[in-house]
């Protein structure tokens, strides 16, 4: 263990001194092949341009670099793999695409990420919004918001354990110790086993999910709120418009944009979610999702890397138009810079 | 006038429940396992932690001694002893014979069972069982009663966890993945972000959108290639394929979209006449950045350093498919996972080690929340 601690000690200095010998030493460099003090005017003129074209790559280059090897290179190969039997050795078209789609357990999961994209980024951004609006109003609104908001600093993990400790259960008529089973017990209901209970155990999970991601909401909306100029309220109460309508029809539409960042983050997040089913239910009970069940096929048997490869195409393709979006939204802002 | 007043009045109090209920359920769950984790492990099954700083009384079973134990007493057939034998004694507050009535009688009180046969169970456990006749049969009287045990409160769960099982080491091991991977990303990152955002180069804009569309690329898209990459580096070289720094430079691929997105927007802020007046002055673009970039961008750089070291701290699935699962590898996240599945049911274990994996990021959370937060509004509100 000392040792451990040791080498993770020398990689931070050998991993930062690096960095910056690589990044200063190559600036020296170039100014040592292309002088700019020291020698005659065209000469100096014709080298800091030179300097101009090189520097910034010298500047982008190891970012380039790390990120073509671990998200760009990667990108390629899944999508070749995919159509490559389980070893990666021979080509076989369509055919992981044609299991994919015939397969029980896949299809399953693409319908549980479905529920899942339609339930937990609508009621994120729902609670989110109601909450930045509610705590806005009270002296201790910032403390309930860091509270709120605090479950977004815990892992899936943690916040499955969080949550399976909720969720226990014990025969009827015995002490539950789980808080969801005492509450149902003590208002006469029978206690269930809450994670094994067909198609609604799927919202059982999202509970843990939309617990985590509604600080967010709620920090991002809060601020956006605090844009909405006085005036417009103002002028809305005046009016004798209700706290309603002014949530409805002057605060949720002057927000929108930021709504649907929002909605859009939490919708790619739900996509990847792996840990809260791995966890939880490790996809018994049809609870599976698509981004656990790329996991298991990676290891399943010895691993089937085709047919995983194809389970994350299909994850990445759901993703390709918030990509899309999201580039054009910001070509739109950065257009003139 | 007094009706409007008295309208507003009951709204506001109504916010203030609603906003108390918000509060309440997002930290009722977490609360939960932390007062769990401090309880004594048979008080945990025992009764709800909502109950712990009750005494916490259960309802047990046991079988009194068989007709072999009985002894002839002033012409009476006598069974005596107690429930509890040799072990811990707890506080009995009733008892009774019949599983539909548990609680029958008070402790201290002798029941009458019939025949003239009579039980008197005190709330030490203690009991007198006897009977006209002799008793008959190979097994004893089964009998029910409620029991109770003080709160009590220790940290022996946490000696347990952190020291026997294995708990102590995952920190270490988080720790290792952790700190090098949030600080290595920073520099590489910073220098990107600023030719991003000041020099002038062919393919800039090109790159820009690359970037950001790399930040919504799955992670499930890198796995399987990085695993086949890793572990064909790992034949060649004839290395382990899962090492500390295979994992240290997969985070740092993961997190550098981010990085750069997050410090380039911040670094295009800058004020434009900074960097023209240090120009002018003959700063070079590398003067420029590592006396005034850097230094200027500060609190861009702690929000981005918080949110890699959560975000790495908190992963589980890169830490299963680029690190180990043996002692001297495992992370806090997937040595969790493992006991959810090799300690089921032993919450005093679980809840634990949950608090353990969680307490980091909460410190880290609450004692750099401003820069948490400022980070997720520049991130996620797409600026300039």
């Amino acid at each position: 263990m000392a040792a451990q601690i040791f080498s993770a000690i020398f990689v931070i200095i050998v991993g930062v001194g690096g960095c910056v010998a690589y990044f200063w030493g190559a600036n020296k460099l170039l100014d040592v092949i292309f002088p700019s003090r020291g020698v005659s005017g065209t000469a100096a003129v014709d080298n800091l341009r030179r300097q101009g074209l090189v520097r910034p790559w010298l500047f982008v280059g190891p970012a380039m670099i790390i990120l073509t090897i671990y998200l760009i290179y990667p990108v390629v190969e899944t999508l070749r793999l995919s159509f490559l039997d389980r070893g990666g050795a021979s080509f076989v078209g369509l055919a992981n695409y044609e299991w994919a789609f015939g397969d029980r357990e896949f299809r399953n999961s693409i319908l549980n990420n479905i529920v899942w994209l339609a339930v937990v980024p609508a009621a994120c951004t729902f609670l989110g919004l109601i909450i930045a609006v509610l705590t806005d109003k009270i002296w201790w609104g910032t403390i309930a918001k860091s509270l709120i908001f605090l479950p977004l600093a815990i892992s899936f993990v943690g916040a499955s354990v969080i949550w399976k400790f909720i969720y226990e259960y014990r025969g009827e008529g015995q002490v539950q110790i789980g808080l969801l089973n005492a509450i149902i017990q003590y208002f006469g209901g029978q206690p269930q086993v809450w994670i094994s209970l067909p198609f609604w155990n799927n919202f059982f999970l999202m509970v843990i999910l939309i617990w985590i991601q509604t600080g967010f909401a709620m920090v991002i909306l809060s601020s956006a709120l605090r844009g909405i100029p006085e005036e417009t309220l103002e002028a809305a109460v005046i009016d004798g418009a209700n706290p309603f309508q002014i949530f409805w029809k002057i605060m949720v539409p002057q927000i929108w944009g930021t709504i649907a960042v929002v909605w859009t983050t939490i919708t790619i997040l739900v996509l990847k979610v792996f840990d809260i089913v791995l966890t939880m239910t490790n996809g018994q009970w049809n609870s599976q999702v698509l981004a656990n069940l790329m996991f298991d096929w990676m290891f399943r048997g010895g691993g089937d890397f085709g047919r995983g490869a194809t389970i994350a195409i299909i994850i990445m393709i759901a993703v390709i138009p918030i990509m899309v979006w999201n580039i054009r939204q910001a070509n739109k802002e950065t257009g003139g810079h | 006038m007094t009706a409007k007043t008295g309208k507003s009045f009951a709204s506001r109090f109504g916010v203030h429940i609603a906003v108390l209920v918000f509060v309440a359920i997002w930290t009722v769950p977490t609360l939960g396992i932390l007062v769990s984790s401090l309880r004594d492990k048979d008080q945990i099954i025992a009764s709800g932690w909502w109950n712990s700083f009750a005494s916490s009384s259960q309802t047990e079973a046991g079988r009194l001694p068989a007709a072999s134990a009985q002894a002839q007493k002033d012409g009476k057939f006598v069974i005596e002893g107690n429930i509890f034998g040799d072990g811990a004694k707890r506080n009995i507050s009733a008892f009774g014979v019949k599983s539909s009535a548990p609680t029958q009688y008070a402790a201290g009180t002798a029941a009458d069972l019939g025949d003239g046969v009579s039980l008197l169970m005190n709330a030490d456990g203690s009991f007198v069982l006897s009977s006209p006749k002799a008793f008959e049969g190979e097994r004893g009287q089964r009998v029910y009663f409620a029991s109770s045990a003080p709160p009590k409160f220790t940290t022996d769960n946490y000696q347990t966890v952190l020291f026997s099982e294995g708990i102590g080491r995952s920190f270490m091991n988080s720790l290792t993945v952790t700190i090098p991977s949030t600080v290595i990303p920073i520099l590489i990152a910073a220098f990107a972000a600023y030719a991003l955002a000041w020099m002038r180069f062919p393919g800039r804009a090109l790159l820009i959108a690359v970037i950001i569309g790399l930040l919504v690329v799955p992670l499930q898209m890198s796995l399987i290639p990085l695993l086949k990459l890793y572990n064909g580096v790992g034949s060649f070289f004839g290395v382990p394929s899962k090492t500390y720094l295979g994992i240290w430079l997969a985070h740092t691929g993961f997190g550098l979209p981010f990085a750069i997105y997050l410090l380039r927007s911040y670094i295009a802020g800058l004020p434009r006449e900074i960097m023209e007046s240090a120009r002018i002055d003959g700063a070079s673009d590398f003067e420029i950045f590592v006396k005034i970039v850097l230094p200027l961008s500060f609190p861009v750089l702690a929000s981005f350093a918080i949110f890699q070291f959560l975000w790495v701290w908190n992963d589980l699935l890169v830490a299963m498919v680029f690190l180990g699962t043996e002692a001297d590898q495992i992370v806090l996240t997937a040595k969790l996972n493992a006991l959810l599945g090799s300690r089921g049911g032993d919450w005093e274990i679980l809840t634990t080690s949950a608090f353990v994996t969680i307490i980091v990021p909460l410190i880290v959370f609450f004692s750099l929340q401003r820069y948490f937060v400022r980070g997720l509004l520049a991130g996620s509100v797409k600026g300039g």
